[in-house]
């Protein structure tokens, strides 16, 4: 019941968050402001795993490949693959979540228990609308150049570690990354990151804004939104996998 | 005028509000005293909004606060400023920026008259050289001069203040009395204000509306409440030993 209840309440809460929207030029600024809170000062970060991260994968392939009857390029390729259908949407997104969401829960439960929420509402404001709504769009618009940028620094990752240890080199790991691509990959990259950018930002919108307490439960409102906003994008990612790659 | 009218109001089958009535007059200073955990904040919040009541009725100089939708209620929250027990002020913001908040989402003023309105509601509550700053860098009673400003700097018809004086030394308290009494009477404000702090009631009490365990036990004038009969007032007052060395 507590299950179905939370569902409820989160269903409501979206409702209020999109409804009732002050005027344009309240969330213009704010939503700049978002991009940069949310998604540029992610980029050092993100960037940081990718490389490693495409590495890693790269000398992962390449450790499975030792049949010489196989092609080297083929170390690019599933490299590739791995990066642009797995890794960067959804590990990335998950680095997100922890990352930006505990940020959003944390950032809205502790003006929830300072009654600056209330403060808003007794202003005239929609509070939900008003806190949520800009981070909603910035994590939309950013998160996928985010992901865009994950992809090529997780392929140069991949490219380094191949070159440098001299399982794959340069021109075959270039040959794999170009051979048989596929452009719908791409898209269905980004239509899961700005699924996930939805859920990070809604999810853990939620648990900060109905936050009650003090600064112990703001720590465990950021806790919840975190761990519920992974098992939505497990779960999403398998459902989105369904639906557009069968 | 505010009249409330047989408000009940509940937490998962505990009774905070019982039948609570009272009616609040326009220019002058009506405080709400109880001891804490009485009801008081909690009247207040009904009042406002930010609590549903269960049953009974609210209305602001004849306009129903609980029948309306929440567009209208919105509109009559633009005429009232509250001050929060701990201030709640926005900490992102400079004491400018809090200021001038209210005055930027009523899309009202330019600019320049919003930074001339601040800079009167600032002076009015004789803080200067202080907007740049941050509340975090300002004492208590500073930061609740600030979020006075804040309330009046949209000409509130109403102003709700829950325990202004809490957490502050006598000296600043009586500053911040001063400070409220002068507002509601310059204005013509219906000023709510909850308080247990019998200095205050002595200082600036026009109308005092006595609370129990969320049931309204006294309602009355200062002069009257010095020789009400009342006997669960008396014991409240008695409590006070600096009240009843007097």
């Amino acid at each position: 019941m507590e299950f179905l209840s939370t569902i409820g309440r989160y269903v409501l809460f979206l409702r209020k968050v999109f409804t009732r929207l002050e005027n344009r030029w309240v969330y213009f600024p704010k939503i700049i402001h978002e991009i940069h809170v949310l998604g540029m000062s992610s980029i050092g970060f993100v960037a940081f795993i990718s490389v490693f991260v495409g590495a890693v994968v790269t000398l992962q392939v390449a450790y499975n490949m030792e049949n010489p009857l196989l092609p080297t390029y083929l170390i690019g390729l599933a490299s590739r693959d791995s990066i642009i259908l797995e890794f960067s949407p959804t590990m990335i997104s998950l680095v997100l979540a922890g990352k930006i969401g505990s940020h959003i829960a944390s950032s809205i439960g502790t003006m929830r228990v300072t009654e600056q929420i209330d403060a808003l509402e007794v202003m005239g404001i929609n509070s939900a609308s008003y806190l949520v709504f800009p981070k909603v769009c910035a994590a939309i618009i950013i998160n996928p150049f985010l992901i865009i940028l994950s992809i090529a620094l997780g392929i140069v990752g991949g490219w380094l570690a191949g070159n440098f240890t001299g399982l794959c080199p340069t021109e075959e790991f270039l040959l794999g990354i170009q051979y048989e691509f596929i452009p719908f990959n791409m898209a269905y990259a980004l239509i899961k990151t700005v699924i996930f950018a939805f859920i990070i930002t809604t999810v853990c919108a939620f648990y900060g804004y109905n936050t009650k307490g003090g600064a112990l439960e703001v720590g465990q409102a950021s806790t919840q939104g975190v761990v519920y906003t992974s098992i939505l994008i497990i779960i999403c990612n398998y459902f989105i996998t369904h639906l557009l790659l069968n | 005028m505010i009249r409330v009218i047989d408000i009940n109001k509940s937490f998962s089958e505990k009774l905070v509000l019982d039948k609570f009535s009272a009616n609040f007059e326009a220019g002058k200073i009506n405080l709400i005293i109880g001891r804490s955990g009485s009801g008081k904040t909690i009247a207040i919040k009904c009042m406002l909004g930010l609590h549903e009541v269960d049953s009974g009725s609210i209305f602001f100089n004849d306009r129903d606060f609980i029948s309306i939708n929440e567009n209208q209620k919105r509109l009559i929250r633009k005429e009232i400023g509250m001050v929060f027990q701990g201030g709640a002020l926005f900490d992102s913001m400079t004491v400018e920026d809090n200021v001038m908040f209210p005055l930027k989402m009523s899309e009202k003023m330019t600019s320049k008259e919003m930074k001339k309105r601040s800079d009167f509601c600032l002076q009015r509550v004789d803080l200067v050289n202080v907007h740049s700053l941050y509340p975090s860098e300002l004492s208590g009673g500073m930061q609740k001069r600030v979020a006075i400003a804040r309330a009046i700097a949209l000409n509130p018809k109403y102003l709700f203040c829950d325990e202004p004086n809490s957490g502050l030394d006598p000296t600043t308290a009586t500053v911040i009395d001063t400070l409220l009494k002068e507002i509601t009477y310059e204005n013509n404000i219906t000023t709510v204000i909850n308080t247990h702090d019998m200095n205050s009631v002595m200082d600036i009490g026009d109308n005092i509306v006595f609370i129990k365990s969320g049931e309204k036990k006294w309602e009355g004038t200062k002069k009257s409440f010095l020789i009400t009969n009342n006997k669960d007032l008396n014991e409240f007052k008695s409590s006070s030993k600096l009240f009843t060395s007097i």
